[in-house]
């Protein structure tokens, strides 16, 4: 039976015999790379679409419809129109950190495809600090919405970048408790072993009420930290008319437009691995039979399948809630979701001590 | 703020949320009827009150109602009508003003009805027709009464 991690293997084998391996490694990050990159190119396009079509659904419209066979194409020409289009250097601006701030977006996204286990023996870097380097590249992307925002010397721009970092600095308080919490649970951060521990079942069910609330923070911090609604004060066209990317046009728009969709991408597959296993497929227990069935699925397929999933519930959230002020959403992290996830740690820590966990 | 009024504040908000999401969640999975109406195939239905352009009312014998008096020609806010005038023979010989043109310029009109609404005569009316776009700014000017037309029996 073929699997990804099968055909990864039969690749590496083939390239260690056909050169040597210093020359076989390099070929292989030439792979990886092109491939990480195709990945951004097809996840910006599947996302932007299927957001578009989610959102007409729940608001009773038919969504793009004109291009191709039910509109499946007009991301595509979306893309060819931003390629075309001129990408404007307003004068005032600081030019240099203004080119450099969509280049460093894009770049924090890419890093953090690094440890994600896609399927069963299919991973860049499997780091032994897998999920700590996570929470540590996410918070690089701050640093390019405060720079995009100050050197387009636009109050607007500066505006929602202030309030980006603001939002962003602090719900990675509770999203990285919310991650510690399993982290405690599994005893390890190298997201090999936290997706190996949910054999016998995902950490979702396995972890009774501290997972359940870990995954309920979870969700909402990685909502705030992609800066999507109702968190998004950053861009709130309404009032900001886009917030930090409103004087980039073209293609470095963009860049900042398919960074925030891998973005929702790669935490939406980091809850997938942390709370429902990853690329395991669902597991009850000691049930042989049945957890056989569940293994001639493909594990790229639950991967896929569990993070589009998650991915579907953030869009529901968007098309759903209104957006929160300001003073809303700091009460909201500061008094709410980071008293009850410190808490929260500390009941799974008393459950991981006495073992009361599956 | 009590600690049980937080505990209640936070499931609240909870349970609220999940309504709404109830809500959007039967209109994902219930998707038959749509409110937007796909207009290029299909006629849109119209509010009874949208306001397109204005129209002369012309009946079967090419006579209108309008008398030339220029009261929505002094009611209209921007200049959007001109009237021009002539001078025509009855047939007992006396002198009679009539309209020659009535130029109505839709660029400039903002539907307001204000010259519907002066009219004495109900001459123009607010017509739905909205499809406007033309290649030539000048085919917006238009002139409303139909070439021949004359006015109408008794309307004074």
């Amino acid at each position: 039976m073929w699997s990804l991690g099968n055909i990864t293997q039969s690749v590496d084998a083939w390239l260690n015999e056909a050169f040597s391996p210093a020359i076989a490694l390099l070929i292989e990050f030439v792979i990886v790379g092109t491939m990480a990159i195709s990945l951004f190119a097809i996840l910006g396009l599947v996302l932007v679409m299927m957001e578009r079509k989610v959102s007409a659904y729940m608001q009773i419209r038919l969504g793009p419809n004109r291009v191709g066979p039910k509109g499946m194409f007009q991301t595509f020409a979306d893309t060819i129109k931003l390629l075309l289009k001129e990408g404007l250097t307003p004068t005032g601006s600081d030019k240099f950190l203004f080119n450099l701030a969509p280049v460093i977006a894009i770049i924090s996204a890419m890093l953090l495809l690094a440890p994600i286990a896609f399927a069963k023996d299919f991973q860049m870097w499997d780091l032994n600090i897998g999920v700590l380097y996570v929470s540590a590249i996410s918070s690089v992307a701050v640093i390019s919405i405060l720079m995009a925002g100050w050197s387009s010397n636009n109050k607007y721009s500066l505006l929602g970048a202030m309030r980006s970092g603001a939002q962003i600095v602090s719900y990675e308080l509770s999203a990285g408790l919310s991650i510690l919490a399993i982290v405690v649970l599994v005893g390890s951060l190298k997201m090999s072993d936290i997706v190996a521990s949910q054999e016998t079942g995902w950490w979702l069910f396995k972890g009774h009420i501290p997972a359940l609330i870990a995954f309920v923070t979870f969700i909402i911090a990685a909502t705030a930290e992609t800066n999507r609604a109702p968190f998004d004060l950053a861009e709130a066209e309404s009032e900001l008319t886009a917030g930090f990317h409103t004087e980039y046009s073209g293609m470095r728009f963009a860049l900042f437009f398919l960074a925030e969709y891998v973005n929702i991408f790669i935490v939406c597959a980091i809850g997938a691995t942390l709370f429902l296993g990853g690329w395991m497929p669902f597991h009850i227990g000691q049930l042989e039979a049945f957890n056989h069935v569940m293994d001639f699925i493909p594990s790229s397929l639950w991967f896929f399948g569990k993070t589009f999933f998650l991915i579907f519930v953030i869009m529901w959230f968007r098309w759903t809630f209104p957006r929160l002020r300001i003073d809303q959403l700091l009460n909201l992290e500061w008094k709410y979701l980071l008293p009850i996830s410190m808490f929260n740690l500390l009941l799974a820590t008393a459950i991981a001590i006495m073992g009361w966990h599956f | 703020m009590s600690a049980i009024q937080y505990i209640k504040d936070i499931f609240g908000a909870v349970k609220s949320l999940l309504i709404g999401m109830k809500q959007t969640g039967y209109y994902f999975t219930h998707h038959k009827e749509i409110i937007t109406q796909n207009y290029p195939e299909e006629k849109p239905k119209l509010a009874e009150r949208f306001r397109g352009e204005v129209v002369m009312t012309h009946d079967e014998k090419n006579e209108h109602k309008c008398t030339g008096c220029t009261a929505c020609e002094l009611a209209c806010p921007n200049g959007t009508i001109k009237i021009v005038t002539k001078f025509e023979q009855t047939p007992e010989g006396k002198k009679k003003k009539a309209i020659d043109k009535f130029v109505y310029h839709l660029e400039l009109c903002t539907m307001c009805n204000l010259c519907v609404a002066a009219c004495p005569t109900d001459a123009i009316k607010m017509d739905q027709a909205f499809e406007h776009s033309v290649f030539d700014r000048s085919q917006l000017t238009k002139v409303l009464n139909k070439p021949g037309s004359k006015v109408m029996e008794g309307v004074e």
